[in-house]
Formats: structure tokens, C-alpha cells, sequence
């Protein structure tokens, strides 16, 4: 058995990869447009100075996550933005959005900000709920009907929710004074938000997949798979309570909420993934029915060796760079 | 059903368009900019004068702008394929998925990085990190120019690929990244966006002049704009000659849409002017100088050029845009070079540009642009219709969603565009009438002009630290 009868399923977790780490990068700069006070200028460009380094690199992690689907599964590439044709094209708009707002408010035509402040909202909650709602298709394989609906729906809300608080979590690590105080109120209200809509979703994803309900229910696995629910409701009642608390003295833990709810993004994701793999489209295509040519999987899977180390590498050393606190952007 | 087909592809096709040639107006822009600001950086380190960081800055806010909107414009790019042409990536995924990860693994994710790090890092990392940087984003911008070119390009003149129950397995990668019309096509495209970026340059700081602005810095931004576009224009042309030549043994079918000609023809002429007629498949109004073009694709005034009824049968592109699209491309071409050569003289012999060239040279700010989207116009059309040449019809990749979404989202397209298009502009030109005031006490990269406004009208006395 040599590595290359693999690379399909190694695409596969690459690509689940790309999209946990895009969904905690871009997930905290996404929830920090969410959290946008509107009536506050002064904090609004505090936040988005927080994100100003990081968001596009952040966004490329979608790119890359979609273009392993292209690359590497072709097939589940089509089907999928087919299903998800008209919510695609909204989440672009979102993106879109999001984007330039950012730019066009630190150059714009003197009493436009306030415009482009709102639309950078706009877009970061255009881009959740559809990703979301994506999400919920995705995972109930496009189905139709109310139920399936109704579900994505939730999922839209609940992505949104999670967003914000890890958007929160961030702004409490990268803050200090007002906006801090401010930031872990927020946090904690989406805390809780998030944490109904994992229940939610975890009970009822079996309850509408038998598929998926048989890989949980059945009886070693459940008892090896029991602590992720479980650790899951810890961190949020650990982060809940060191929020209240904010502001702690000297800082202490500032970076706790955040990487509680990064973890708390891991724990989701691995639930999802358990429940799934090796299913590229849930229930219809596996990875290795959609993979393409072993040799364009080859060529690239070289490149991806070489060069995500070193992605990785660089992406670490600008977090670095821009690390501690971001109370403003410095003109001086 | 047929009918709603024809729709579906139509409005598919439709909004590539407008999502490319919305693209690629700003790639065309970060490409060279992004060495142009090399180059200011490097020639701050090396002569430590103010002004040189002063027109970095001004130009960093630019490119910032740009970036934006390319990035954005660019992921709805990458879900173009599978949103409105799945057949593409069905047929030939195997060939175009890696090129495409080659570019998001070499390309985007350093652009993207090194970006924050060259517009709000000056002050966090050492100067010559911060360079690096600048580097960086620019071996990124041309580096996913040549994944996407090489592409591009293999769609054109398609190689070192098989064909195994209908979908295409590669064979050579070397074939397939470096075919036929590729090192044409790359270099054609670099030099557009130097030629782009370099009249954006020249006419913006010829519109902060004209606004009264006394400093130094649009002065200096604007010699090097028109030098380095009275430079690259001569390459242009021969390397669009090169190009044309290439063209012509690949996909004849396309030069003679170009060139207007309906019947092989020996001795043909290169046409200024004529108004092609689809119906009647001859030309009405011509005006051309005789056995010209002949000479200019085979070197031979008798050469001969084979007309498009020969390519009746297999489809040609449609004739009109080719015609006229080339037309505007080398028409501005020639344009550029009159200008360019012009002002640089005017620099040379006077050390200065008079005041109705400044203006000229306002007007050609975005002639790049134009040139540019022509130059695609008449390539990607010209391709038609074929989708991969001789390989995929565009017709049979098209996507199977219901023609009512196609038209939403177009609608949804064109209006987020058409506003996001009057903003880029706007704003470009309030930077440059704002900078003709304040522009002296500003340190730092992404500065805020409200604020410095307020700041140095706060302070009345202060001085800049630079006069003229
Ligand atoms: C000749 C140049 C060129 C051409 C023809 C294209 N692009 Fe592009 N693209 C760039 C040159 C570029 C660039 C210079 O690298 C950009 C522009 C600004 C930027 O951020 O990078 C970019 C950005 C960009 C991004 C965002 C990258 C990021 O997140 O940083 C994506 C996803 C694409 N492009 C995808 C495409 C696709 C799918 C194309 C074709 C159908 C395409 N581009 C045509
Ligand atoms: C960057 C400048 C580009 C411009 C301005 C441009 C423009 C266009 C236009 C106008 C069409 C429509 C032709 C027609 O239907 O009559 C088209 C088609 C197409 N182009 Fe490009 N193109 C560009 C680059 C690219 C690149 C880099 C790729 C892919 C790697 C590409 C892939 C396609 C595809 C898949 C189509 C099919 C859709 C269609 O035929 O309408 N294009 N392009
Ligand atoms: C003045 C002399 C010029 C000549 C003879 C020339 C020639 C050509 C030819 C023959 C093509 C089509 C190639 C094909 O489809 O296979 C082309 C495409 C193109 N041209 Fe030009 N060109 C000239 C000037 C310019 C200028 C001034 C610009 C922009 C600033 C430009 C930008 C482009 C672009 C972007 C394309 C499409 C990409 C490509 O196929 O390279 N051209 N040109």
C-alpha cells in the first residue's frame, strides 16, 4: 500500500484543515465586523485596526480550502456550488463587502466612513449566516424540504453566534479599557448563543442522519466520543466566567476566551469530521470516488508539501510581528 | 428546454465577463505598482531623501486600495468555475486544478501575508524587513500572474495533455505550463501592467500638479511614470508583433477575424478602418494600406493569410469585437508611444512638462485599463467557441442552475461593481486633492487624511519639512 492510493484522503484532511483554520482566522475577524458598535467611532476603529494585518490573509485560507475542492475533487466541486448556487453568490457579495469597506473607510471622501463602517457590518453578517446556511446544506446533503431548511437556517444563526464570540474572545486579547469591558459582554452573550446551536446541532444531526447517528450511537465509540460534548460545555462555562470577570488585573489570561473558543472551533470541527469522513459530499461522494487524476494529485501534493510549511511558518511570523496589544493604529 | 439552455449560457457567459474584466482591472494595477514601490523604497534606502518615502507613501495607500478589490473580486473568480462552468473543470480539472493550487500556494498566501506587514509594519519591524516585504508582495503578484497565464494559455494552444474517456490527463507538465502561446502571453501581459501602472502614476501626479500642488514628490512620481512607460511601449509593440505571429500559427481562425479577412487572401491589406458584416461576410467601408498585413504576419508582401470561410464549418469567433477590440488596443498603443516619447522629451530638453501635456496626461490615467481589456476582449473572444481550444466547447461546460438565479446573481454582480467602481475612482482622486495639501506630516503607511487634515489645520505654523 504506497502513500499515492492515499491521496485522496490525504486531500481530504488537507482540506478540512484549510476550512478549521479558516473558520477560526477568518471567524474572529468576521465576528469583530459583526460585533461593530455604530455608535461608536472611536472604538469601530480601534476593532478594525485589531484585524487591519490579518483579514486578507485570513480570507485566503477560504481560498485555498475551496480550491483543494476544485483541485482535488472536481466532481464534488460542481455538484456542490450547484445545489449552492444563489447562496454562493450572496456569500461573494458579503466578501466583496467586507473587503473593500475596510480599505474605502481609511481613504474615504470626508463624511463617507460612516457609510462604509455600515457596510463593512453588513458584510461580515452577509458572509455568516451564508456560510452558515451553506454549512447546514452541506451537512445534510441538499436535502430539500422544511426540516432541512429550518436546520440550515439554524446553522446560519448559530455560525454567526460563534463568530461573534470568538470575535469577541479576540478583541478582549488585542484591547484594553472601554472596548475590552465592552468586548466580553458581547463575547459572552454569543457565548451562549453558540453553545445552544452546537447542542442543537449535534442532537439534531443524528435525529435527521441515520448514517450519522449510527456512527455515534454505536457501543465503543460513544464512550471515547462522550468527552467531546462534555469538554465542550467545560470551556464554555470556563470562558463564561473569566469574562465576567474582565477586566482582570495586570491582564492576566487576556488570551484565555480566545484560545478556549479556537479550541472550542477543533472540538466542533472534529465532531463534524468523525461524523463524515471520508465523505467529501455527505452520503453521495467519498473522497476517493471524487478525487481526480493520481498524477495532477501528485503534482500538486509536491507543492503542498514544499510550500504549507512554510505558509505556516510566515502566517506565525506576522502574528508575531503584530503581537500585544492594538489600542490604535499608530500614524506616529 | 433548448431555448432556456441558450439563456443559461448566455448570462453565464455574461457574467464571466463582467467578473473578469472587473478582476483584472485591478491585478493589472498591483502587478507593477507593487515594483514601482519597490522601487521607491529601494531608492529611500539607498539616497535617504524624504521624498522618496513621501511618494512611497502616497502610492502604498493606492496599491492598498487596489489589492482590496482584486483579492475580493478574485475569490468570486475561483468560484466561477464550479458556480457557472461545471463542465470546465469536469473535462479538464486535471490540468486546471493544480495550476490554479500552484497559484494559491506560491502566490496568495504570500501576497496576502507580507501585505499586512508592508502597510502597517514599518514601524514594528527593521526597515530592511519591511522592504523585504514590499519585495515579497510583488514576486507574489507576478508569481500568480504566471500560474494564472500559463492557464490561460494552455486553453489556447493546449499540450502535453491526453484525452481518456473524455477528460484530459496530463502528460507533461512542462508541456502544459510552458505551451505554445505562453511566454507570449505572460510577457505581454506583464508589460500591459507596467504600462497601466505607469500611466496611472504619471496621471494622477499630473493631476496633483495641476491642483497646485508645489512639492517635489508628484513631480518625481511623475518623471518615473513617463520614463518607465516611454521605456516599456517599444517592447509592447514588438513583443504584441510577436505575439500576433504566434497567433497566427495557432489559431488562424482568429487573426483573420482581427485583420477582417473573409476570403484567403494573397497580398492582403492591413485595414485601418471597416465596418465587418456578419450577413454579407465581406467588409463594407474599407480603408487599408495594400499587402501590409500580409507583410507583417508572414514578412512577405504576397503572403498569404487564409480568410474565415475556410473556418466556416468548425465555427469562428464572432468578427465584430475582434475587429474593432484590436483596433482600440494598438490604436492606444500607438497613443502611449506619442505621449510617452513626447513628455520624456519635454523632461530631457526642458526638465519639465508643459501644462497641456499634464493634462494629456490626466486623460490617459486610465488608458491602461482600456488597452488592456481590449487586448482580453479580442484574445478570449477570439477563442470562441471553443473553451479549450479544439478541446471543450463553451456550450457543452455551461452550468445546468436555472436561468433565473444566473440572472439574479448577475444583477447582484454588475450593481455591487458599477458602485465599487464609482467609489475606486472617486477616491483615487480625493486622495490626490487632499494630498495636495497635507501630504508633508505623514509618517505612517494607511494614514488617515481626515485626521491629518484636522491636525494641520490644528497646527497653522507648522513646516513641512520639505519646500518644493
Ligand atoms: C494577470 C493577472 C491575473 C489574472 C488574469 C487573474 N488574476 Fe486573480 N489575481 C491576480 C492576478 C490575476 C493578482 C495580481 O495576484 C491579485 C490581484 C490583487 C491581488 O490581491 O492579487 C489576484 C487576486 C486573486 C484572488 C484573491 C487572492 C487572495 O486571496 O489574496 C483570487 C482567488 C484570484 N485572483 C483568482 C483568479 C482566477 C480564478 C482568475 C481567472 C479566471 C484570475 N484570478 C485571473
Ligand atoms: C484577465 C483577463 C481576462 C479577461 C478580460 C477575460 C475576458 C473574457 C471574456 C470577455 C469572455 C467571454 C467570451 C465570450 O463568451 O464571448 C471570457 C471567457 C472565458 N474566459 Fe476569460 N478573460 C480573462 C482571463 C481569463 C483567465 C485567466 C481564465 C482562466 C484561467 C479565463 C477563463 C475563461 C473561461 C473559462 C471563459 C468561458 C466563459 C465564456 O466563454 O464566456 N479567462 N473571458
Ligand atoms: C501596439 C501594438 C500592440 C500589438 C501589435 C498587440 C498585439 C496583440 C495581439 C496579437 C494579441 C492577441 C493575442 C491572442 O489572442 O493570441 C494581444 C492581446 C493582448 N494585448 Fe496587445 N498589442 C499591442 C499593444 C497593447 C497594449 C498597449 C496593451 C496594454 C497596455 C496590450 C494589452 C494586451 C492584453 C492584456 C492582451 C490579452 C492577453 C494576451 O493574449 O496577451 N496590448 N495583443
Amino acid at each position: 500500500m504506497s502513500i499515492t492510493e492515499w491521496l485522496p484522503e490525504i486531500f481530504l484532511v488537507l482540506m478540512g484543515l484549510a476550512v478549521l483554520i479558516y473558520a477560526v482566522l477568518d471567524g474572529f475577524d468576521l465576528g469583530v465586523g459583526l460585533l461593530l458598535p455604530m455608535d461608536n467611532e472611536p472604538q469601530r476603529s480601534q476593532m478594525i485596526a485589531s484585524i487591519g494585518p490579518f483579514w486578507d490573509a485570513n480570507e485566503t485560507w477560504l481560498v485555498l480550502a475551496v480550491g483543494i475542492l476544485l483541485i482535488a475533487f472536481p466532481e464534488a466541486h460542481s455538484l456542490v456550488l450547484r445545489e449552492l448556487y444563489l447562496p454562493a453568490a450572496f456569500l461573494l457579495i458579503g466578501l466583496i463587502l467586507r473587503g473593500v469597506s475596510f480599505d474605502f473607510r481609511a481613504k474615504a471622501v470626508t463624511g463617507h466612513r460612516r457609510q462604509w463602517d455600515y457596510a463593512f457590518k453588513a458584510g461580515s453578517l452577509i458572509t455568516s449566516l451564508t456560510l452558515g446556511y451553506m454549512l447546514g446544506r452541506y451537512v445534510l446533503a441538499f436535502q430539500t424540504g422544511w426540516v432541512a431548511q429550518g436546520f440550515a437556517v439554524l446553522s446560519g444563526i448559530c455560525v454567526s453566534a460563534a463568530f461573534a464570540y470568538i470575535g469577541g474572545a479576540w478583541l478582549v486579547m488585542k484591547s484594553e479599557g472601554e472596548l475590552q469591558i465592552r468586548a466580553a459582554y458581547w463575547s459572552r452573550r454569543a457565548g451562549w448563543f453558540a453553545a445552544l446551536g452546537i447542542a442543537a446541532i449535534s442532537v439534531m444531526n443524528p435525529l435527521v442522519s441515520a448514517d450519522v447517528a449510527e456512527r455515534w450511537l454505536s457501543m465503543p465509540a460513544v464512550f471515547l466520543l462522550i468527552p467531546i460534548p462534555l469538554v465542550c460545555l467545560i470551556l464554555v462555562v470556563l470562558v463564561d466566567q473569566y469574562l465576567k470577570q474582565v477586566p482582570t488585573r495586570d491582564d492576566v489570561g487576556c488570551w484565555f476566551p480566545f484560545v478556549a473558543a479556537a479550541l472550542l472551533f477543533l472540538l466542533s470541527f472534529l465532531g463534524l469530521a468523525y461524523s463524515f469522513f471520508p465523505y467529501v459530499v455527505p452520503g453521495k461522494l467519498t473522497a476517493a470516488e471524487a478525487a481526480s487524476a493520481t498524477a495532477s494529485l501528485q503534482f500538486i501534493g509536491v507543492g503542498v508539501a514544499i510550500v504549507l510549511p512554510l505558509i505556516l511558518a510566515y502566517t506565525a511570523f506576522a502574528y508575531r510581528v503584530f503581537w500585544g496589544k492594538s489600542t490604535e493604529l499608530r500614524y506616529y | 428546454m433548448e431555448s432556456q439552455l441558450a439563456d443559461v449560457l448566455m448570462l453565464s457567459r455574461i457574467q464571466f465577463a463582467a467578473n473578469i474584466s472587473f478582476h483584472i482591472l485591478f491585478p493589472t494595477i498591483t502587478i507593477a505598482l507593487a515594483w514601482f514601490l519597490v522601487y521607491f523604497k529601494v531608492r529611500h534606502e539607498i539616497s535617504g531623501h524624504p521624498v522618496w518615502m513621501r511618494i512611497y507613501r502616497f502610492w502604498v495607500k493606492v496599491f492598498a486600495l487596489s489589492f482590496a478589490l482584486g483579492v475580493v473580486s478574485g475569490i468570486t473568480m475561483s468560484f466561477q468555475f464550479g458556480t457557472n462552468w461545471p463542465g470546465f473543470m469536469e473535462t479538464v480539472g486535471n490540468i486546471a486544478g493544480p495550476l490554479l493550487g500552484y497559484e494559491v500556494l506560491t502566490a496568495f498566501f504570500m501576497e496576502a501575508t507580507f501585505l499586512g506587514i508592508m502597510l502597517f509594519g514599518s514601524q514594528r519591524v527593521p526597515s530592511w524587513v519591511h522592504t523585504l516585504s514590499t519585495f515579497l508582495v510583488a514576486i507574489g503578484t507576478s508569481l500568480s500572474a504566471f500560474w494564472i497565464i500559463a492557464l490561460n494559455s494552455w486553453m489556447h494552444t493546449p499540450d502535453g495533455f491526453e484525452m481518456i474517456n473524455g477528460v484530459a490527463h496530463p502528460v507533461s507538465w512542462w508541456d502544459i505550463i510552458f505551451n505554445a502561446s505562453m511566454p507570449y502571453r505572460f510577457t505581454h501581459m506583464m508589460i500591459a501592467s507596467g504600462l497601466t501602472a505607469a500611466f496611472l502614476i504619471a496621471g494622477l501626479s499630473a493631476y496633483r500638479l495641476l491642483k497646485g500642488d508645489t512639492k517635489l514628490a508628484p513631480r518625481k512620481a511623475m518623471s518615473a511614470g513617463i520614463v518607465v512607460a516611454a521605456l516599456l511601449i517599444p517592447v509592447q509593440i514588438f513583443v504584441g508583433d510577436l505575439h500576433g505571429l504566434n497567433t497566427f500559427e495557432h489559431q488562424p481562425q482568429k487573426i483573420a477575424a482581427m485583420e477582417g479577412v473573409w476570403e484567403t487572401e494573397r497580398g492582403a491589406p492591413l485595414l485601418l478602418f471597416a465596418w465587418p458584416d456578419e450577413e454579407t461576410r465581406s467588409n463594407a467601408f474599407e480603408v487599408g494600406v495594400p499587402g501590409l498585413a500580409s507583410f507583417i504576419l508572414t514578412h512577405d508582401i504576397n503572403g498569404e493569410i487564409p480568410g474565415l470561410n475556410e473556418f466556416e464549418e468548425e465555427g469562428h469567433p464572432p468578427v465584430k469585437p475582434l475587429f474593432f477590440g484590436f483596433r482600440i488596443m494598438v490604436g492606444l498603443g500607438l497613443l502611449m508611444l506619442a505621449v510617452s516619447w513626447l513628455s520624456s522629451w519635454f523632461l530631457w530638453r526642458r526638465g519639465e512638462v508643459p501644462v497641456w501635456m499634464q493634462r494629456t496626461l490626466v486623460g490617459m490615467t486610465f488608458s491602461g485599463w482600456l488597452a488592456t481589456l481590449a487586448g482580453w476582449y479580442v484574445t478570449e473572444i477570439g477563442r470562441q467557441p471553443w473553451l479549450v481550444s479544439g478541446v471543450l466547447r463553451t456550450s457543452e461546460a455551461v452550468t445546468t442552475v436555472p436561468g433565473a438565479q444566473v440572472g439574479l446573481s448577475l444583477t447582484l454582480y454588475l450593481l455591487t461593481y458599477a458602485v465599487l467602481l464609482f467609489a475606486y475612482l472617486q477616491t483615487l482622486f480625493y486622495m490626490a486633492r487632499k494630498s495636495v495639501e497635507v501630504e508633508e506630516f505623514e509618517r505612517e503607511a494607511d494614514v488617515d487624511l481626515d485626521e491629518l487634515q484636522d491636525r494641520a489645520a490644528a497646527e497653522p505654523n507648522a513646516k513641512p519639512e520639505e519646500a518644493r
